[in-house]
């Protein structure tokens, strides 16, 4: 008999007794919200958990790059941000390639991307590797991030309205600040691994 | 019949365990400083979601329900992933799971892999059992780091160096760092940031040279064949997202049936946790992202699962016991308890320690030996940990539970065999003391008679106690014995004589 | 009104000055107390040490005892606890195991009828200032039973803060189990004391002169703990400070 067969019969044997129906009366959302009051809760909760959050409307964007990635020499760049985001940029544009190695991304200062959506009620932005995000790794080995998300549109206001959006079978990363850690006597630090600098910029895209 | 292995040496009782570790007082004030932080943390964390309980009932009935109809949910999943371009293994027992690891490892020609948290892992020894096949593994989780540089044993579920203040890291860091890598800075000192920033770059170099990756997953989706891993330190999304190999190593029970389904359990879990409204980081992949295409080129080229029973199905055949498989691992229960607190995670003999640990070593390892025969008694029942768990584990009915069979033995299914064992050695005398107590409670008059001898003879009452009395009277004066007992100023105030 | 008292077994045999503190009181507001000689023990001691079926024949003699009572009313979370919670339990595994369905039944006929006595006295009678003289700074240490099992949330407390003359001061850390746990104080001493000790550094923080509690088994841990380390502090049972008056005021 095979391990998967032995576990199997063990579980058919063993599994016994009522099948609860799953009660679903929790909420979807946690109250009613304008947009501006979603996009606002999201600022609030990202800053919470020490992002940066800046807010900026289309003619305003390429400034702001600008000015955020102007402590960088390079800048990492999806293959599909919108080329004007970038216009007014100083440093160099690094492109991710298939073959494009850790340590070659390990050189690169920064990287800019747009995001899948972003869920007000915990302050999170979610990637999916869409076009302007490009592969999981340019957003993890820079030190500094810098996330657009296109408002109100992108934002929804709970984690249940999240998952509807998504599609599960997309590499997703859900991410809630900077990187952090609480293992030395449960109290939190930012900046570990992952980008120790998280700037969100609050695109108004109205 | 031995029970299942849990990668750990034998161990003594808990109340020796929890004596040296209540008179350590380094020990001591550590666990209080970060127990009670994280406690009220929490309590805001949940206090912000008015819908709390409905999300617990929905996380235990989820639970439930895929408990349940496991088997089916474990062939869906392995369908999905599959399909994804991953490969799933099935492991038995811990033993199983080390082999199959071992050898996928060996098979890309690589000796060294760098390891998420994993509690999985853990409960197997898989580290162990890599070690004596040549090959390195580094734990890259900050705490775990901490316990594996000073060769200790995790004593917390979520932070496995809780026991371990800032000062005796950074002299960790300093003396040990080098031995495996990139040293600590000489003038390093015990700011948290500064720790944290010494653990950054000493595992840097491991995160961008390693070409495989170990790694449990908190949750499974049966219909994508989905992973999710939930973390704070991005050392998760390092080891899941650039080596070529990926092995994920996750007891069965992880299961949950849809991907809809984690909308109620990434709102529970990090607010249990963390105390955060959503942790830093998660990473939810599909196999290798071959088959739908979506993923592909990103990540992993390889990808295994292997799903490990070790004592969980065992468990499963318990009507009490099974809702110790609703567990996510939380930690809340650890947080509350004030068992925990003053007696230490390593007291519990196990990787999983506190209240969950309490019930669930007994469970997967078998009350043989004499760490997990009194673990169902390392608690007072106060049902602080039964209230803050997300998935509503009853953890003090199933200690009871299992208090009944390590004395009075009974019915258990070991190695998916339905067994009847014997009680635990070292209970006669209790057994005995128990059955007298009920015989005289079961019989008023004679239960008046003993009040009446003792009021008669409470002015002999000792200030000390010998036998088993003393573990009372060590530290607490007896009662005063009154001169009368209320049954008896009953009868004469109402001046009704009794029966 | 009347109401039988389940006085338990540790007060009728240890403190019976909380049984006749309760029956005062009750009678006081105008209930007709009984006092059901058969009853003893609820068997809670023999239940949590994992000794099931002793305590089924106390499940039946508890059960018996109060048959007919409207009300029974008992001055300890801990033991209404073991009866709401546990007794349904013994009851169906016992039906489950063969052994019939009368234990099951007996249960479940008690269970609406046990009341702890704040909960009695709040609930069914309706009353938080009882008329009540205690003119001392009070703390009140809510045992884990009463707290989490009953819930019994702010009643102890509002009945407390009713009483004329009476400081109530709170407990910091309250919610905290004060290491007690029936056969726990002896199976694992050292985390027992270690508790008891951490509970009284609260208790005595706060300045009170007295600690109070719902629950004599615990105040027997707390009050011998104090003793043997020589402290002033008093701790005493709910009931007998809620049957404290001006005329007839505790000694």
């Amino acid at each position: 008999m095979s391990s998967k067969d032995r576990i199997l019969s063990r579980i058919r044997r063993a599994a016994s007794g009522p099948d609860p129906e799953v009660p679903r009366d929790y909420l979807r959302v946690h109250a009613v919200r304008t947009p501006a009051e979603r996009v606002d809760l999201l600022a609030a909760h990202l800053t919470d958990y020490r992002a940066t959050v800046h807010r900026t409307d289309g003619d305003g964007l390429p400034e702001l790059l600008a000015r955020l990635l102007s402590r960088h020499e390079s800048v990492l760049v999806p293959p599909g941000l919108p080329p004007y985001w970038l216009s007014a940029a100083g440093p160099a544009r690094i492109h991710d390639r298939a073959d494009s190695t850790p340590a070659a991304l390990d050189r690169v200062g920064s990287v800019v991307t747009g995001c899948a959506l972003a869920v007000a009620e915990t302050g999170t932005i979610v990637l999916d590797g869409g076009p302007d995000q490009g592969r999981r790794r340019i957003t993890l080995i820079p030190d500094h991030h810098v996330c657009v998300v296109r408002v109100p549109g992108q934002v929804v206001d709970s984690v249940p309205q999240a998952l509807e959006r998504l599609d599960p079978t997309r590499p997703l990363t859900w991410i809630s600040g900077p990187s952090a850690t609480s293992d030395i006597e449960l109290d939190r630090v930012e900046g570990v691994h992952g980008p120790r600098v998280l700037d969100v910029v609050l695109l108004d895209a109205q | 019949m031995t029970g299942t292995d849990l990668g750990m040496p034998a161990f003594p009782p808990f109340p020796e365990a929890a004596r040296e570790a209540v008179h350590d007082e380094v020990l001591r004030a550590n666990l209080r400083h970060a127990t009670h932080t994280i406690r009220d943390k929490r309590a805001r964390a949940v206090a912000e979601l008015d819908d709390w309980d409905r999300l617990r009932a929905a996380g235990k009935a989820i639970k439930d329900h895929t408990l349940r109809h496991l088997d089916r949910y474990l062939l869906q999943l392995e369908a999905a992933v599959t399909a994804a371009g991953g490969t799933v293994h099935w492991a038995v027992d811990a033993d199983e799971a080390n082999r199959i690891v071992t050898g996928l490892v060996l098979a890309t020609g690589e000796r060294e892999v760098v390891k998420v948290k994993s509690m999985a892992t853990q409960e197997t020894g898989l580290n162990e059992a890599l070690e004596a096949a040549g090959i390195a593994a580094y734990e890259t989780d900050l705490a775990e780091l901490i316990v594996q540089l000073g060769h200790d044993r995790p004593s917390h579920i979520l932070v496995p160096a809780i026991h371990r203040n800032r000062g005796e890291i950074r002299d960790l860091f300093r003396s040990e760092m080098g031995r495996w890598g990139r040293p600590a800075p000489e003038d390093l000192g015990d700011d948290p940031r500064e720790l944290a920033e010494a653990a950054r770059l000493h595992l840097r170099e491991k995160f961008l040279r390693a070409k495989v990756a170990v790694s449990g997953a908190n949750f499974m989706v049966a219909e994508t064949g989905t992973m999710v891993v939930l973390e704070s330190e991005g050392n998760g999304r390092m080891c899941l997202t650039l080596p070529e190999t990926l092995i994920s190593v996750v007891g069965i029970e992880k299961v949950v049936p849809t991907f809809r389904d984690l909308e109620v359990f990434l709102q529970t879990l990090p607010r249990s946790s963390t105390a955060e409204r959503m942790n830093p980081y998660t990473t939810m992949w599909t196999g290798t992202g071959t088959g739908t295409g979506t993923g592909e080129g990103d990540g992993p080229t390889a990808f295994h699962l292997v799903l490990l029973d070790n004592g969980r199905t065992d468990t499963l055949a318990d009507e009490v016991g099974r809702q110790a498989l609703r567990c996510i691992r939380c930690s809340a229960c650890l947080n509350v308890c004030p068992v925990y607190e003053r007696a230490g995670g390593h007291a519990y003999g196990s990787v999983y320690p506190g209240p969950i640990g309490a019930v669930l070593s007994p469970q997967l390892r078998g009350t043989a030996n004499p760490i997990d025969a009194t673990l169902p008694y390392a608690s007072t029942l106060c049902g602080a940990c039964y209230e803050v768990c997300p998935v509503a584990i009853d953890i003090p009915e199933i200690l009871v539970h299992l208090r009944e069979r390590v004395v009075q033995g009974g019915p258990v299914t070991r190695e998916g065999v339905r067994v009847r064992i014997r009680p635990a050695h070292g209970h006669t005398a209790e057994r005995a003391a128990m059955r007298a107590a009920r015989l005289l409670l079961d019989r008023p008059g004679a239960l008046r008679a003993g009040e009446r001898l003792l009021s008669r003879a409470r002015r002999l009452r000792p200030q000390r106690l010998p036998g088993p009395g003393r573990a009372w009277t060590d530290t607490r004066a007896l009662p005063d014995v009154p001169a009368e007992s209320f049954r008896d100023w009953w009868a004469r105030e109402r001046k009704a004589p009794q029966k | 009104m009347r109401a039988a008292l389940f006085v338990t077994c540790v007060n009728d045999a240890l403190y019976p000055r909380t049984g006749i503190a309760v029956v005062r009181l009750l009678e006081r507001l105008g209930v007709e107390v009984d006092f059901p000689a058969a009853q003893s023990c609820c068997g809670q001691p023999q239940y949590n040490t994992g000794y099931r079926r002793e305590s089924e024949p106390l499940l039946r003699r508890t059960a018996e005892a109060f048959a007919g009572y409207d009300h029974v009313v008992t001055p300890s979370g801990s033991c209404a606890a073991m009866i709401r919670e546990q007794y349904p339990r013994i009851g169906r595994k016992a039906a489950e195991e063969g052994r019939g369905s009368t234990l099951a039944a007996l249960a479940d006929d008690l269970v609406p009828r046990v009341r702890e006595l704040t909960e009695f006295l709040v609930d069914v009678l309706g009353v938080t200032d009882v008329g009540a003289y205690f003119p001392h700074t009070v703390t009140y240490h809510p045992s884990c039973h009463g707290l989490r099992s009953l819930g019994l949330g702010d009643r102890p407390r509002r009945l407390l803060a009713a009483v004329k003359g009476l400081e109530l001061v709170e407990l910091p850390g309250a919610a905290e189990c004060c290491g007690f746990g029936g056969t726990f104080a002896l199976k694992n001493p050292d985390v027992s004391a270690a508790m008891g000790a951490d509970k009284i550094r609260a208790a005595r923080a706060t300045g009170a002169e007295v600690l109070c509690g719902a629950d004599n088994s615990c105040l027997a841990h707390l009050d011998g703990t104090l003793r043997r380390a020589g402290e002033p502090l008093r701790t005493l049972h709910l009931a007998e400070i809620l049957a404290a008056t001006e005329e007839e005021p505790l000694r």
